[in-house]
């Protein structure tokens, strides 16, 4: 194995543990989050974003890492993201927590993540009808929201973990 | 305390999720850290472009002539990369966590589907796979899933990963309703 292949095991082990233990590799926690009842994963996700965007945006001002923004396209966003919520929200898990699920014995899991090997082959053989048609309606590049606002990073980091504790404090008080 | 493990039906509770969730931002910054340095490039948690990956070499197995000449394959290239063994490791990670607290259990349905949808293993399979189709092609179209869009991409305040979370979760949100209406 390369250093990189090894690396990225090991990072994964550290992911799959801390999702495992977090609880959020369970197609019940999943769903329970999008029908309001469980925000088990919001709480798990918006503490990681947090805390990792102080750590990244520090470094990335620093000049020691780069930062990789994906591209604001429109109708990617518009419609793959609408795509990816009807798939996530009839089969209960997203890419990374499928495996995982599978890990901790929720081997139903498996048929979500072979329909998604069948997805991204279909999406290849797609790919070139996509690109010139979804693809191609409108793009705005990779850029950031502080650049797209005219905000100052660290500003838009400081109302975003404010809006996330208020968040977490009605979660709290609601009991879900 | 005592709530939760009821909540689980005695099953170990795990660990508060905002306690996990914060150490899992500390990891995306020591590996963003350590990608930059060890291997020249700045590599984010992510997921779905592996699928991709284990789509082509599949693929490769019986038709490599094929994925040599399909663009996508060229772009995203077919490879055991860090993220391919990122997500076998994210495998090994679940089963050692669940295997040390003994909440490793084989499942062939899930408690929430089984209440509204009934027992058949066959018609959980058979969505599952579907919306597994689904949403991988909506992941790739955006470029990302909830950890390359949801996690990296909002830790780096990018303007497109706001967006398709919004989406993500409020078409999901709708859709996940809508399923479960009648059961409520």
């Amino acid at each position: 194995m390369s250093i990189e292949q090894i690396l990225g095991l090991v990072t994964g082990i550290f992911f799959g543990f801390l999702l495992q233990k977090g609880r959020v590799l369970r197609y019940d926690k999943q769903v329970g989050a999008m029908l309001f009842k469980d925000m088990t994963i919001f709480k798990f996700m918006l503490s990681a974003i947090i805390i990792g965007m102080f750590g990244i945006l520090a470094m990335n001002d620093m000049g020691i890492i780069k930062l990789s923004h994906k591209a604001m396209n429109v109708g990617a966003i518009l419609v793959g993201g609408s795509l990816f919520g009807i798939g996530w929200a009839v089969m209960g898990f997203c890419p990374g927590t499928s495996v995982g699920a599978i890990g901790e014995g929720r081997w139903h899991a498996a048929f979500g993540a072979i329909g998604m090997i069948v997805g991204a082959g279909l999406y290849a053989e797609l790919f070139p009808f996509f690109k010139s048609t979804v693809l191609s309606w409108a793009d705005f590049g990779k850029i950031g929201l502080p650049e797209a606002l005219g905000i100052n990073h660290w500003v838009i980091a400081m109302i975003f973990t404010i809006i996330t504790l208020i968040m977490f404090r009605w979660f709290e008080k609601k009991g879900i | 305390m005592s709530e939760q493990v009821k909540k689980t039906h005695g099953e170990s509770p795990g660990w508060s999720p905002y306690l996990a969730g914060a150490l899992l931002g500390l990891l995306a910054i020591i590996s963003v850290y350590l990608t930059t340095t060890l291997m020249g490039k700045s590599n984010y948690l992510g997921a779905s472009t592996t699928f991709v990956r284990a789509a082509g070499l599949l693929f490769q197995s019986v038709d490599p002539a094929h994925v040599a000449e399909n663009a996508y394959y060229v772009k995203e290239k077919v490879k055991v990369d860090w993220q391919f063994m990122m997500i076998i490791g994210i495998f090994f990670g679940a089963l050692i966590s669940s295997l040390m607290d003994k909440s490793f259990k084989l499942e062939a349905i899930p408690p929430t589907w089984e209440k509204r949808f009934g027992s058949s293993i066959a018609k959980r399979a058979i969505f599952s796979f579907l919306g597994g189709i689904i949403a991988m092609i909506g992941a790739r179209m955006a470029d990302g899933c909830p950890s390359g869009h949801g996690l990296s991409g909002m830790m780096q305040l990018s303007m497109s990963s706001f967006i398709a979370l919004a989406f993500f979760f409020g078409v999901g949100a709708l859709v996940a309703n809508m399923m479960y209406r009648k059961g409520q």
